[in-house]
């Protein structure tokens, strides 16, 4: 019946303890103009609240706002549970504060794409949409 | 090894819910297979709509509701509903904000769903949504919708129990209170009642359903199929106790007023079973949803079939005012038939 039509599904989430989610929300915003459907959770997310968030609500994009430094205690973990429920094909991005010599260790850990906060939100959109093209090729 | 099956549906497999609620959503080519097969297993959970104007603490509310349930050791659902941009067709969905409490718990699904402005209001995406979360077991599904307008009205048709949240500072006004809100409402809820004026809006409210009307037996269908029905008629309709609709407080951050409001919830599901008006609503229901699939189905095959460019030949010929509607409804169901005899 009627055309199969794909949204692009993205979860935006704060992990850690900090408070502030005005770059998260920002984020948010361009890619609900972009026609993504953004589930935002705010702030204070644990990685398991973050992971049954993406499992219920099927997400293909989980973007990871942090900015207290806990990045490397807290992302590998995420991508790690992930794997653990069988969601290694979700796309994990992580924006905010992230020192050049993390990055490596992050990508390694399957964070697919790290924006610094000099980054434009267009650069964002654009590497979703070729993430998901390239894994709609597949 | 396929991430959905019936049986995993049926076990409440949550990796296969989700992704099954993924495919009704995108209208996916096995979607209906599914649905077909877990067909059978729905219709035991209770279907409790949540809507109100944008803001009123519907979120949080549901979120205490679902704690309460949840005490009670009922499994809970919960679908949020949020509007698509008509812009970018793009949609924030932002209800899971008010529901932390409930993160953790294995009795607990929420999904968040954006309208994508599909035909017929609340959609068929969430219909069926609404159909794999009943399959899967949940024993009541709290379904969220923005009070705009339509998703109001719809939400009617597909919840048996529908709680109307208001918020105080309504005023004395009997006009502030939208329009149709009074015929949709089996409960109306005063949220956020440590604000002023809470005492003030539940009166108003109460003079306003003494005034509207004794009956809430609000079956909204009109459609064609329900000229070929007979309309199902009880022996004791005369003497039926008739649901007054209550209206009650809540400050659902400060989680007062909850229990009240889910006693109230189980006591409208009691009479509704023993009013027969189930029976009725399900029934209604079941009518129009298989108007709208013969609709869509029907409308499918038939632009299927027609002709390359016969579809924009036509518009072109009614906006130069050369063909009415009518006559273009005969064309098209003429050269449908010829082009099916090939
Ligand atoms: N004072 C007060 N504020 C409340 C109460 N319940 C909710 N709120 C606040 O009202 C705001 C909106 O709450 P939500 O639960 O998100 O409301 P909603 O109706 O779901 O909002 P939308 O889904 O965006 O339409 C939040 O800031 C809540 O903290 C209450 O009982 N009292
Ligand atoms: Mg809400």
């Amino acid at each position: 019946m009627t055309q199969f039509e794909q949204k692009i599904r993205v979860l935006i989430a704060k992990p850690g303890l900090d408070g502030h989610d005005r770059g998260a929300k920002v984020v948010a915003r361009a890619l609900r103009d972009a026609g993504m459907e953004v589930i935002y959770t705010g702030i204070r997310q644990t990685p398991e609240m973050i992971i049954e968030s993406s499992l219920q609500e099927d997400v293909d994009v989980v973007g990871l706002s942090i900015l207290s430094g806990a990045h490397m205690a807290l992302l590998p973990i995420i991508t790690q549970q992930l794997r653990e429920n069988d969601m290694e094909d979700v796309l994990v991005l992580a924006g905010g504060i992230i020192p050049d010599e993390d990055v490596a260790a992050l990508q390694e850990a399957g964070v697919k794409g790290i924006f610094t906060p000099g980054a434009s939100t267009q650069e964002i959109i654009d590497f979703i949409q070729t993430s998901m093209a390239q894994k709609e090729a597949l | 090894m396929s991430l959905i099956s019936t049986e995993k549906i049926l076990s409440g497999n949550k990796r296969a819910i989700a992704r099954l609620i993924t495919y009704v959503e995108n209208n996916h080519p096995h979607a209906q297979s599914f649905l077909d097969s877990l067909y059978p297993h729905t219709g035991q959970a209770h279907l409790v709509g949540i809507t109100g104007s944008p803001v009123t603490g519907k979120s949080s509310l549901v979120n205490k509701l679902a704690k309460a349930y949840r005490d009670q050791d009922k499994s809970v659902a919960i679908i949020a509903v949020d509007p698509t941009s008509p812009f970018s067709g793009g949609a924030i969905l932002g209800d899971r904000i008010r529901m932390r409490e409930l993160a953790g718990d294995p009795g607990i699904f929420i999904r968040s769903m954006a309208s994508r402005g599909s035909l017929g209001g609340l959609s068929k995406a969430v219909d069926d949504a609404i159909k794999v979360l009943d399959a899967a077991g949940f024993e009541v599904i709290l379904i969220e919708t923005v009070g705009a307008g339509q998703s109001e009205v719809e939400i009617v048709k597909t919840a048996h129990t529908v709680i109307v949240v208001e918020v105080p500072g309504l005023g004395d006004d009997v006009q502030a209170i939208k329009a149709g809100i009074l015929e949709i409402a089996d409960i109306f809820v005063v949220n956020k009642a440590d604000r002023p004026g809470a005492e003030k809006t539940v009166s108003t409210l109460r003079t306003m359903l003494e005034l509207g009307h004794a009956s809430t037996h609000h079956v909204l269908h009109h459609g064609q199929l329900m000229t070929v029905e007979e309309t199902p008629s009880h022996p004791d309709e005369e003497n039926k106790k008739m649901w007054e609709i209550p209206v009650l407080k809540t400050m659902a951050l400060k989680e007062e007023g909850i229990d009240p409001v889910v006693t109230t919830i189980d006591r409208h599901l009691d009479y509704l079973k023993n009013s027969g008006e189930l029976m009725d609503r399900n029934r209604t229901r079941l009518i129009d949803e298989l108007e709208t699939a013969l609709q869509l189905e029907l409308m499918d095959r038939l632009l299927g079939q027609l002709p390359p460019n016969h579809l924009s030949e036509t518009i072109t010929k009614l906006v130069d005012r050369n063909l009415s509607p009518y006559a273009a409804v005969q064309a098209i169901l003429k050269s449908r038939e010829v082009g099916s005899r090939e």
